[in-house]
């Protein structure tokens, strides 16, 4: 421990924090940009300056450690004048088009505007660069020319994902932020998922809105069918201002009927049902020497990640689509039937906690309802901004149950929102298929939590069922090394691009790890609240079987539900 | 890609060469720490580190393309663009600009009827600025590749370069 | 007045690649002693000789060797930094093309005090012909026992690996330096951690200019005392000084600390070239300060150059007649320091470019005593905010030559006309 004083106060702190944390433990706010508490220090910004007594230079807090007996002032018109002078370098080359800008009131760099209270007019003439903004990904615009040059998007994308899609180009007053050689995003290995979004503090890396297709259907007289992803339900309350984790079914339902949207089913439905087919397919391939280890593929960047590095190794991959394409086919043909409706005049949408959902309902394997079997994929972010658009309260709306005849899904398909959940709701179905027997308890926690790689194993009658959990593209690189090396010694493996799985997904609400630990939280607690919380055990599961798809893996299971992959290696060349 | 960042990015390398590229790279995998002194041996080799170029640098030492991209850009004497056989590098800094330097640009742009930044359309003389070549007691002085010439009057680099286009060094 | 040479002793004399050459005129008898002395003496003795660093800031060499020799961990490493990047700089060229040994020998007695096995040399690029002469000196220093395993039979093993720059002149800054040698862009650490305890590859590092490792084989042979008693009080030896621009005589000269600027302009560099008079000089490079004419009494050691504004650095002596214009050559520092911006920090990266634009407005006449209150501000703002010592030095230029030269700026916003900034060079 080390004494210093802040701005008068004395403090006790452990020696070697920097000074921000120190500040913030004494509740001082020394206002900061590209600090982000969950990634390294960059120290670039040069906002978060304070004075050090002794030091003709100012410091920066976010990098800076304390020591014994140091004095620093955190807000001395020095310090001010200087924050001040900074910001008025960034905003100089910045656009400042805030009023029609996608971030506009989530932005930080708008927050920090007020915070130093700025202002003067910029004494520098406007250099704004000619950059081009680049829309040609399904799912983020990219815009240079309001990046403040962070690298947040760099370390998320490079140290996190271990991709690298975009990086420095030049130096000095040149750099920006780009993919190499003048690539736009839609012609690299961008897996689209989103984390780079996630940590942009303003609007240069944003969500690609498709909010604009859903008024146009709406206008058009189109039956708009929407299904609701396990963890937007977690996420959509914090959207719209409130705390993380707060759970909100009931009255996302009710609003999205309030929006116009005709029918709002429950995702949980197709995440049960992938876990038949999954499951039915994990116990096929056991039982008949199929490839092993088979790896989940509902995460679409996951998926297009291992088409891109290990396009030999697809055949790991489960041929069941994802619970979004399940959904599709099953809303156009099933459901169609049931309700006659001509498939041609439905609006299917998805409502994901996830960007990369956007590219996957748009690939060309995904038509086998005989149409695009999902035509738009919305981010919580862009529903949220529906929303709020339409005036609706959101916090005071009544509650409206899913629709039928899907109705309410599982637990285990709730759980599919946090890493480690598809395997849960696998081992869930799966051992009370292969014992016959009821499972006892529920909870498999060695498959839970945030640790970067999760083992357990499962008796099955006798037969040992390894399996293992990656969530972070970094984390499945290191896991399909030892697949190809052939030391993966697993039956299954679950893999979420985004840390923490789909509750951190890139389509939510802006995030930090506490906020994704709330969400998780709360996912287990939906999980345990809910009447059924095995996949196989839901009446729309057993209806559907009865009805139409026949049984698990069936041919028409096939046709509809399943999938394959392809080789984009040439996106490395 | 925009046509402008197509034409920008669009040169080739021939396969054999990038194959060299790939023997120069290859001992080097996971050794990123490695990545100036290939950038730089294959510079020597290849017209410009051009896309293909940083692909298989970036597969034989297992780093993403992308930070190839970075790097080479960052550094002033590495270029992701063709240049010529001969790049001419003109100091900027004052010990020369006090000497005169800008005379010697003129007779240099005039000389080669390109600017500064430029390649001539033969593919065969680049004329680039560059900071202090370091060799001040002969202030104002060019680099041409690892040749230095200094004291230069408008008079004297105008005949340097005849000898150069007549390929007399 | 006569040169001191004991940096440039053996220039034109041997043959500087070969060891054998070096050792006849008592090369590497300074590392012989040394590798019989415990890493403390070393250090203590370099503090008792009182060496400052000769790349830039002219910190105590001593100190910065003892946070490395204290720092507890296995591998260290000792860093020459030879990317002499200071525009108006050739000393260590000079140095490591006639006397590559001296270096070699003094980074083998800094990895000896300190506990390191292997140096690097991190050479610019504008050098590419110094690389040869290195590589060849290092291995003939090889076959002489001087480097490498067993160092002269003591046990001690340590050896050198050169790298390559590739036109960068941030890279000077010792982070960045380390940077480009672990193959990234030359994008300077915020620090504290420092070298000593946190440098090359995560490991304690011992980063010396050129000249100033080859000051550590004289001073252990001859001893403190005797280093003493050349320079000055608080900057002992001799210095190399570059001495460039308007002068009849340029070249790289050794004196000893302390020399007058004045004498050496007109003594040594035989005076103003063409018969023009003195307007300025630029002491320390493009991030050094602008002095005028009636400054030149001034003693070239570390500390009276550093209350002038500015600071000796690398002892370069940048003299400037009067047919040049000093916003002119403000500009021209300026367009230096923004396009050798690594575009990390904001100040740095945006102030640079703003400064220069500024700077150019008063050049074309269209400047206003607002932008001149503008630049006095971000200049300042710059000095004290800034990433790294890049973007704290670009300031100095204009802030000193603001100072010096106030009267010239004044008579550019009037709209006066300068031939210099006014003249038209076709661009």
């Amino acid at each position: 421990m080390v004494t210093i004083h802040i701005d008068g106060q004395e403090l006790q702190v452990k020696k070697g924090i920097t000074i921000l944390e120190a500040a913030r433990s004494a509740n001082i706010k020394i206002p900061t940009l590209c600090y982000h508490e969950d990634q390294k220090i960059k120290s670039v910004c040069r906002i978060c300056l304070v004075e050090i007594e002794g030091q003709r230079l100012l410091q920066a807090a976010c990098s800076y450690p304390v020591s014994e007996g140091m004095v620093i002032k955190t807000a001395s018109p020095k310090v001010i004048k200087a924050r001040r002078n900074v910001l008025e370098l960034i905003l100089a080359r910045h656009p400042q088009d805030c009023l029609n800008c996608p971030k506009n009131g989530f932005c930080e760099l708008q927050d920090l505007t007020q915070e130093l209270h700025m202002k003067r007019p910029i004494r520098y003439q406007r250099d704004i660069r000619p950059h081009q903004v680049d829309e040609s990904s399904t799912s983020i615009v990219r815009d240079p020319t309001k990046c403040i040059l962070c690298t947040r998007c760099i370390e998320a994308c490079e140290d996190g994902q271990t991709i690298g899609v975009i990086g420095k180009e030049n130096r000095g007053f040149d750099t920006i932020v780009v993919p190499p050689y003048g690539k736009d995003m839609n012609e690299t290995v961008c897996v689209n998922c989103g984390q780079c979004v996630q940590v942009c503090p303003v609007g240069a890396l944003t969500i690609k809105d498709d909010t604009d297709k859903i008024y146009e259907n709406l206008d058009s007289g189109k039956i708009l069918v929407a299904q609701v992803a396990p963890s937007v339900r977690t996420t959509i309350a914090e959207a719209l201002g409130e705390a993380p984790g707060t759970p909100s079914a009931g009255r996302l339902v009710t609003a999205m009927k309030l929006l116009g949207f005709h029918y709002v089913f429950d995702a949980d439905f197709s995440a049960d049902l992938t876990i038949m087919e999954e499951g039915y397919e994990l116990l096929d391939r056991i039982k008949n020497g199929g490839v092993l280890p088979m790896i989940t593929s509902c995460c679409p960047a996951w998926v297009k990640f291992c088409e891109t590095y290990n396009p030999k190794y697809v055949k790991h991959l489960s041929t069941a689509k994802s619970p979004q394409q399940m959904f599709g086919p099953v809303i156009k043909t099933y459901f169609a039937e049931k309700h006659k409706i001509d498939p041609a005049n439905i609006c299917s949408i998805s409502i994901m906690p996830c960007t990369a959902k956007k590219f996957e309902c748009q690939r060309e394997e995904m038509n086998d309802s005989g149409y695009q079997d999902v035509d738009i994929s919305l981010t919580v972010q862009e529903l949220a901004n529906m929303i709020r658009e339409a005036g609706i309260n959101y916090a005071d709306l009544p509650e409206t149950p899913f629709d039928d005849p899907f109705g309410l899904g599982s637990g285990a398909g709730e759980i599919f929102a946090a890493t480690g959940g598809v395997m849960e709701a696998a081992l869930r179905t799966v051992y009370e298929v292969v014992t016959g027997k009821t499972l006892e308890k529920l909870d498999f926690h060695d498959v839970r939590g945030l640790d970067n790689l999760k083992e357990a194993e499962v008796d099955l009658n006798g037969t040992i069922v390894r399996v293992a959990v990656v969530h972070g593209l970094g984390n499945a690189r290191e896991i399909m090394r030892k697949v190809r090396a052939g030391t993966a010694n697993y039956h299954f493996i679950e893999v979420m691009a985004c840390p923490g799985g789909c509750i951190g997904g890139g389509g939510n609400p802006i995030r930090n790890w506490k906020k994704v630990k709330a969400r998780t939280e709360s996912v287990y607690q939906q999980d345990r609240d809910l009447p059924v919380r095995k996949s196989h055990e839901t009446d729309a599961i057993k209806t559907i079987y009865k009805e139409f798809l026949g049984e698990p893996l069936s041919d028409k299971a096939h046709h509809l539900l399943h999938t394959s992959y392809c080789n984009r290696q040439d996106l490395l060349r | 890609m925009n046509q402008d960042a197509y034409n920008a990015y669009s040169h080739k390398t021939s396969s054999d060469q990038l194959v060299e590229v790939a023997k120069i790279a290859a001992p080097y995998k996971n050794r990123p720490e490695m990545l100036m002194s290939v950038v730089i041996q294959v510079q020597r080799k290849v017209r410009a580190l051009s896309e293909d170029v940083a692909a298989v640098i970036a597969r034989e030492m297992g780093i993403p393309q992308t930070n190839v991209y970075s790097f080479i850009t960052f550094y002033a004497m590495l270029s992701v663009k063709p240049r010529g056989k001969y790049i001419i590098r003109m100091c900027e800094s004052a010990p020369c600009h006090v000497r005169g330097a800008k005379e010697i640009v003129r007779a240099l742009e005039k000389m080669l009827n390109i600017k500064m930044g430029e390649t001539t359309e033969d593919g065969r003389f680049t004329l680039e600025y560059c900071p202090c070549l370091g060799i001040c007691d002969i202030s104002p002085a060019i680099m041409i590749n690892h040749e230095t010439y200094g004291n230069l009057t408008p008079g004297s680099v105008t005949q340097l370069i005849k000898r150069y286009i007549r390929e007399d060094v | 007045m006569e040169e001191m040479r004991i940096l440039l002793r053996n220039k034109d004399k041997i043959n500087p690649t070969s060891a054998q050459d070096y050792i006849q005129t008592g090369g590497y008898e300074a590392l012989r002693k040394a590798l019989s002395m415990d890493g403390q003496e070393i250090i203590d003795t370099l503090k008792a000789a009182g060496l400052r660093g000769r790349g830039g800031a002219g910190f105590p060499t001593h100190m910065k060797m003892q946070f490395a020799k204290n720092a507890e961990d296995d591998v260290k490493y000792v860093v020459c930094n030879a990317d002499e990047g200071e525009p108006g700089t050739n000393k260590d060229r000079v140095l490591l093309t006639t006397d590559p040994n001296s270096v070699f020998e003094g980074m083998a007695i800094a990895a000896k005090a300190i506990g390191a096995h292997k140096g690097f040399i991190y050479l610019r690029a504008e050098y590419p012909y110094v690389f040869p002469i290195l590589k060849e000196a290092i291995e003939n220093a090889r076959a002489a026992r001087c480097l490498g395993d067993d160092i002269l039979g003591s046990g001690f093993s340590f050896d050198i690996e050169i790298h390559s720059g590739a036109g960068a002149y941030v890279c000077g800054e010792e982070t960045a330096l380390f940077e480009s040698i672990e193959g990234h862009r030359g994008e300077p650490r915020y620090r504290p951690p420092f070298p000593g305890t946190k440098g090359l590859f995560g490991k304690p590092t011992l980063l010396n200019n050129v000249e100033t490792l080859a000051n550590f084989a004289p001073i252990l042979r001859n001893g403190p005392d005797w280093f003493r008693k050349i320079g000055s009080e608080g900057s002992p030896g001799t210095k190399l000084f570059t001495i460039c621009g308007n002068v009849n005589h340029r070249g790289v000269y050794e004196f000893p600390m302390g020399v007058n600027l004045k004498e050496i302009i007109y003594d040594v560099c035989g005076g103003i070239a063409e018969g023009k008079g003195l307007l300025a000089v630029q002491t320390g490079g493009s991030s050094g300060a602008i002095i005028n004419a009636t400054q030149i009494d001034l003693p070239l050691d570390i500390d009276h150059v550093s209350a002038s504004g500015g600071r000796l650095g690398c002892g370069t002596i940048l003299v400037i007649d009067d047919t040049n214009c000093i916003v002119d050559i403000v500009r021209n520092n300026l367009d230096f320091f923004r396009s050798e911006s690594c575009g990390q920090c904001t100040p740095c990266r945006e102030g640079g470019t703003h400064l220069y634009e500024l700077i150019c407005k008063i050049c074309d006449g269209k400047g206003t005593l607002r932008d001149m209150d503008t630049i006095v501000d971000l200049a300042n703002t710059m000095r004290i905010t800034a990433l790294c010592g890049l973007g704290h030095s670009t300031a100095v230029p204009v802030l000193t030559s603001l100072q010096n030269f106030r009267e010239v700026y004044e008579s550019h916003l009037d709209g006066d006309y300068c031939p210099v900034c006014g003249k038209d060079w076709g661009n």
